[in-house]
């Protein structure tokens, strides 16, 4: 009896079929993903990392739902001329709160991972609202009506509470006020000021949008992109006691 | 000797069962619709209450036109075959695979024409990519899936479909997951994993249909009458279970609200990656490449009236496949913050991977054996047979891509949309258009209306295809080398912009490229309509009966 006869058992019994399926396909995610969770040197140790501001939180659902991910990485490879581009790698820490991640795939535009104040507010209302208008050859389209619409506030409490239950370190203070910390981020005379800064240590205060009234959905989208890649002190980043 | 006795009508507890669920659902569905916290949830829930409505009244109307008995599984010592799902599913297909390319041109256009974005948040690229993608990735191929799944399990086991209702639901329910995903998109639910982009309650509601197919699959196979289960269903049935466990383990979401279309995924930052792309690169090993080496099994050995190849051959590159192919995922990673060991990994089982690949695409080809003269007459054996040397071209550009230095130039450009391009438009397309020529007059018992027709498909299609992977293969080559390029005072020597400028002709190549192969399905459906609509031939060609392997 050659081996080729034994395999008669997967061809007669579906069940067995289905469970020799179930093995093989179960080897290779279990080895690649769960080291993943237990590995100390997955995630590096690094000083600056906090979770999002409500603005900035508000600001990245609004790139998640426009498909901004579709055309920009938030991914910067160890190569000389993406460093040279863009600036430092990027760090696994950098991420570790971003559910999901947006790393992305493809770079229709440029990567944005430190794009954060690397261009003044101006430029981005201008940018976002018609791209050609700055870069005449740009293919981005316009997102004219962010700069009209005004930011859902509804269940912004909720918005972090949910972040929290995921695994993003969010205080039962941050939560209760998260409402009244999204309006302060955008003005930087209110009375709750040093109670924002306590709570988002070096989180930037002002107008982003630089028009008065309730905070826009253009509000939200430039402070999470001034943001972006500012948050770790890469001067003082130590490659060595991080490596993997 | 028994008088045959009315037997008197009662409803199946599946027929009760399943009108109560909805009308219950019905209910529910539009109180949630009246609670909802965004647009995009009210729309869907009071959709899904509309729908659910429906489907309760046409079973009911089912069963009060039904006769008493259920249809038998078996006229005259003949199977009695479950055809009517089926055609559903394969009009779906053809309907969602027009709607998904023109999708695709349109935004083809976009990055060549920007003004097309039309500055609103529901014509803009970001929101119609995802769009373009479930549409040809799941709504076209997988109701392909679907069909021809549902018709090879019942032709190779000599069986009838197992369910009455439960073929209906999985075909219906998968059609309306795709409504829910597609129309999620534009109104801007999205979780924005690429590929698994629907929000949690679109991903619940697979779900439950996903274990239906499974079980309607496996019931079939179970109660079979042929001692072997056929080579085509091993990887229907990998594709099936598989993609459930990649839908269960991409998508743990917690919900903002239960009356909101918001959700944050469990996951985060690297393991959210590295979940993604497990997900995402066997969306297109065991989506994209196991159903369709199923069709691949069934309809050339068929067509042909060829066994297949090698039987062995057939059972190394099965186990093969399904074992490497989940390892290579990291691929789509390489150089970013996943650990090195992980990426490692992923290249070393991308670069194997290319072995059972043309396993598969040797095993498809060489059942031609004998029967070569019949690609110059018989325009679908030849749209079979191109599919499977695109899949053969596939399969040995992915491995190279997957080799770091290379993925190092081509990553984050547009050769990856060729390389995706080269597999689904000539692969994934061919291979479904050539099943869908053999399976629709098969189903409505007809003659197809025109080879001629057929030849003009594959001729405009094929010369399409070219101009749109060599567009993209020139431009992604260009772009990744001009971001690397310096001067010789060693400064970078292009901005970006620069780049994106360089890109504009080949965009306008590509789109063309895309119109032509979107010009051949149509001239596709057309042909397919005058088929279904013309009279019904005495002779029924298909017999169901295939050629054992040497």
């Amino acid at each position: 009896m050659s081996l080729w006869n034994r395999h008669k058992i997967f061809e007669k019994n579906s069940i067995i079929l289905i469970a020799g399926i179930l093995a093989m396909i179960a080897i290779g995610g279990l080895v690649e993903i769960t080291p993943l969770f237990y590995l100390k040197s997955t995630i590096e140790v690094v000083e600056g990392v906090r979770p999002y501001t409500p603005l900035e939180l508000a600001g990245r659902n609004i790139y998640v739902r426009e498909g901004c991910y579709v055309c920009h990485s938030q991914m910067i490879r160890p190569l000389r001329d993406e460093v040279e581009r863009y600036g430092h790698y990027s760090l696994a820490a950098e991420s570790m709160y971003d559910h999901p991640f947006q790393w992305g795939s493809k770079r229709t535009g440029p990567d944005l991972a430190r794009v954060g104040a690397k261009y003044s507010d101006e430029w981005h209302v201008t940018h976002l609202t018609n791209p050609r208008a700055i870069v005449p050859r740009s293919v981005m389209p316009g997102y004219p009506r962010l700069a009209h619409t005004e930011l859902d506030l509804t269940d912004m409490a909720a918005h972090l509470r949910t972040n929290r239950a995921v695994g993003v370190p969010y205080t039962e203070d941050q939560i209760k006020n998260a409402v009244t910390d999204l309006k302060t981020q955008l003005d930087p005379d209110s009375a709750d000021l040093a109670l924002f800064q306590k709570r988002y240590p070096k989180a930037a205060v002002r107008n982003f949008d630089g028009s008065v009234g309730n905070p826009t959905e253009l509000d939200a989208l430039i402070a999470y992109l001034q943001m972006l890649g500012t948050l770790i002190d890469l001067k003082l980043y130590d490659e060595k006691a991080n490596l993997r | 000797m028994t008088s045959p006795s009315i037997a008197s009508k009662s409803m199946t507890m599946g027929e009760a069962g399943l009108m109560s669920v909805f009308a219950v659902s019905a209910y529910v569905c539009f109180f949630a619709g009246a609670m909802g916290h965004d647009s995009a949830f009210s729309f869907h829930a009071l959709l899904a209450s509309a729908a659910s409505l429906a489907a309760a009244s046409v079973i009911l109307n089912r069963y009060y036109e039904r006769p008493a008995q259920l249809p038998p599984a078996q006229i005259k010592g003949r199977p009695n075959y479950n055809l009517a799902p089926i055609k559903f599913a394969s009009v779906m297909a053809m309907f969602w695979g027009i709607a998904g390319f023109s999708v695709g041109v349109f935004i083809a256009s976009q990055l060549a024409w920007p003004a097309l974005n039309f500055d609103l948040p529901w014509t803009s690229f970001g929101r119609l990519r995802p769009l373009h993608t479930s549409a040809v990735i799941f709504a076209f191929g997988g109701n392909v899936l679907i069909a021809t799944s549902f018709y090879v399990v019942q032709k190779t086991c000599r069986t009838r479909l197992a369910g009455d209702l439960a073929p209906w639901f999985v075909v219906v329910g998968y059609n309306f997951f795709i409504l829910i995903a597609g129309t999620g998109y534009l109104l801007g639910a999205t979780q924005s994993k690429e590929y698994a982009e629907p929000e949690w309650y679109a991903d619940l509601w697979l779900t439950v249909v996903w274990v239906t197919y499974l079980i309607v699959f496996l019931a079939t196979l179970v109660k079979r009458k042929e001692p072997h289960i056929f080579v085509a269903n091993w990887f229907y049935l990998a594709f099936i279970v598989t993609i459930a466990v990649l839908h269960l383990g991409n998508n743990p979401a917690l919900p903002v609200s239960v009356f909101g279309s918001k959700s944050y995924i469990a996951w985060g930052g690297v393991q959210d990656a590295m979940f993604q792309w497990w997900y995402g690169h066997n969306a297109v090993g065991f989506f994209l490449t196991a159903g369709f080496l199923a069709i691949m099994y069934y309809f050339i050995p068929k067509r042909a009236e060829r066994p297949v190849y090698s039987y062995r051959l057939s059972i190394i590159h099965f186990w093969a496949l399904i074992f490497l192919y989940i390892w290579a995922g990291p691929h789509h990673l390489h150089y970013t913050a996943l650990p090195d060991w992980t990426q490692t990994l992923g290249m070393t089982f991308s670069i194997m991977l290319w072995m059972p690949s043309w396993g598969g695409m040797i095993n498809g080809l060489m059942t031609l054996s004998g029967a070569w003269d019949k690609l110059r007459t018989d325009p679908v054996l030849r749209m079979l047979v191109v599919s499977v040397a695109f899949y053969g071209m596939s399969t040995f550009e992915g491995p190279t891509m997957a080799i770091k230095v290379v993925n190092s130039l081509s990553h984050y450009t547009d050769w990856t949309v060729g390389h995706v391009h080269s597999g689904a438009l000539g692969w994934v397309g061919f291979v479904s258009f050539g099943a869908l020529y053999c399976l629709i007059p098969w189903l409505w018992k007809r003659e197809l209306y025109s080879l001629k027709l057929v030849n003009w498909h594959f001729w405009i299609a094929s010369i399409g295809i070219v101009l749109y992977i060599s567009a993209m293969w020139v431009s992604g080559v260009l772009q990744g080398l001009m971001w690397r390029a310096y001067t010789s005072l060693g400064f970078l020597e292009y901005s970006f912009i620069e780049s994106v400028e360089a890109m504009h002709p080949f965009y306008i190549i590509r789109a063309a490229g895309g119109a032509m192969f979107l010009i051949g399905a149509l001239i596709m459906a057309a042909n397919l309509w005058m088929t279904v609509n013309a009279k019904q031939t005495d002779q029924i060609k298909d017999t169901g009966a295939l050629q054992v392997a040497e």
